[in-house]
């Protein structure tokens, strides 16, 4: 994304109340969809851009975290709408609905959720779950609305997998996820653009306030002969990077309202609708693909586009 | 010849009687204090108790059970976790020894209130 484009998008981000989080894997022209014949893993690879959003917990109601719970989402999908370059797809990184303990209403928010985020202009969106969807059930209800707990396209030569570790509540990859990861893996070479999307983090970013995946580190020991690795999860409402040796891992802020910095509070509490600052902590993020060159070029904006 | 046969039998009799209940008092003197059970019930959303004081060197066993649904308890600081599974009891040896409040908590995802089931654990000297 040349530095004209950036602006632009950052400016229709802002107009929108969102929050937008640029996370670019290298700089380069949006758009220009150029084609490298050498590139990585021995794909044809472009440049290209996606989004993500997460944690839109669908059916919470709090007015004094959020008082504009049935209106946050919408807006998130406008936004999104209003990009004047729209991106190549769209990913919902888990709890995508909150949690209840009755089957149907579960499955009434997911229908909302589904019909909601139907308005993308973007026809191509990819969801993963979180344990507000998924944990109780162990993904009966989601896998009836959106599809597979685990799966990995490929696009424009990057190689993304979507891990599951919600579906079990004890936050478990599991022995036959892990198998099904390494013979995935196993298919690619060293060298090839890998991103993972997950829920949770795969490592141990504050257990005591279940922000940790139990077999985690099995996940990331899979991943480490892999020198071009990416993480981008939720579960943590607000934005944390954290780097498990050459293997970056960026969360998301939510869509219906922020938590905490990790440990920094006795108690682990939303954090109250800031009445001078609607929709402070929420947001989405765009994030840029650039193939030619593997680094991380991150850019932080608040809600003026500054 | 037979006074000299009684009060040789007498004499082994008291010899051995005296090395018995020596034995008997470095046994007692020297056995290990009892454990102390606590018992934990789990439930949606909350254990109690959810604070527990014990003391450090104490030997304790946690005897954890679930009310309602499978929970989970993590006791991290001391690398303590077991899965609480309902109809079964979870019996987990504790050693503390280091003083100081401790959280523990489900790790289990339970509901909409899970991530306030916790509990503290403090030890004291």
């Amino acid at each position: 994304m040349s530095q004209i484009d950036r602006r632009g998008f950052i400016k229709l981000a802002g107009l929108g109340g969102g929050l937008v989080f640029a996370s670019s894997l290298g700089l380069n022209t949006l758009g220009s969809a150029l084609d490298y014949a050498n590139g990585y893993g021995g794909k044809k690879v472009k440049d290209f851009y996606f989004v993500q959003l997460s944690d839109t917990h669908w059916g919470f109601s709090g007015p004094k975290v959020n008082p504009d719970a049935e209106g946050t989402l919408k807006k998130a999908v406008q936004v999104v709408n209003g990009l004047e370059a729209q991106p190549d797809f769209i990913v919902f990184t888990g709890d995508l609905t909150h949690t209840t303990d009755d089957v149907q209403v579960r499955k009434d928010r997911m229908a909302q959720f589904k019909d909601i985020v139907g308005q993308l202009k973007v026809p191509m969106v990819h969801f993963m779950a979180g344990e507000h969807d998924a944990s109780l059930d162990r993904g009966d209800a989601y896998q009836q609305f959106f599809g597979k707990l685990n799966y990995t396209f490929d696009h424009k030569g990057v190689h993304f997998i979507v891990l599951d570790n919600v579906s079990d509540p004890g936050a478990i990859v599991g022995e036959s996820q892990l198998y099904w990861l390494k013979a995935d893996l196993k298919q690619q070479k060293t060298d090839a653009r890998i991103v993972v999307l997950t829920h949770r983090p795969l490592f141990d970013l504050y257990p005591d306030w279940d922000w940790a995946t139990r077999d985690g580190s099995a996940v990331i020991d899979a991943l480490m002969p892999h020198k071009n690795v990416t993480v981008f999860y939720g579960h943590i409402h607000q934005e944390h990077h954290q780097m498990t040796g050459h293997i970056a891992h960026h969360s998301a802020k939510s869509l219906m309202f922020p938590l905490p910095a990790p440990g920094s509070v006795p108690k682990k509490a939303p954090i109250p609708w800031d009445a001078s600052a609607p929709y402070k902590g929420l947001g989405l993020r765009n994030i840029e693909a650039e193939v030619r060159q593997v680094k991380y070029g991150i850019t932080e904006l608040d809600l003026n586009g500054g | 010849m037979h006074r000299k046969k009684r009060v040789l039998i007498t004499g082994v009799l008291f010899v051995s009687a005296m090395i018995t209940l020596g034995l008997a008092i470095y046994v007692r003197a020297n056995a290990l204090p009892a454990e102390r059970e606590i018992h934990i019930t789990a439930k949606k959303f909350e254990f109690t108790p959810d604070t527990i004081t014990v003391k450090k060197g104490e030997s304790v066993v946690l005897v954890v059970s679930s009310q309602d649904r499978k929970h989970g308890f993590n006791l991290r600081a001391f690398g303590i976790r077991a899965d609480i599974n309902p109809g079964e009891t979870a019996r987990i040896q504790f050693n503390p020894n280091k003083t100081g409040k401790f959280t523990f908590s489900c790790d289990v995802f339970c509901g909409e209130g899970h991530e306030d089931m916790t509990g503290t654990i403090v030890v004291t000297e």
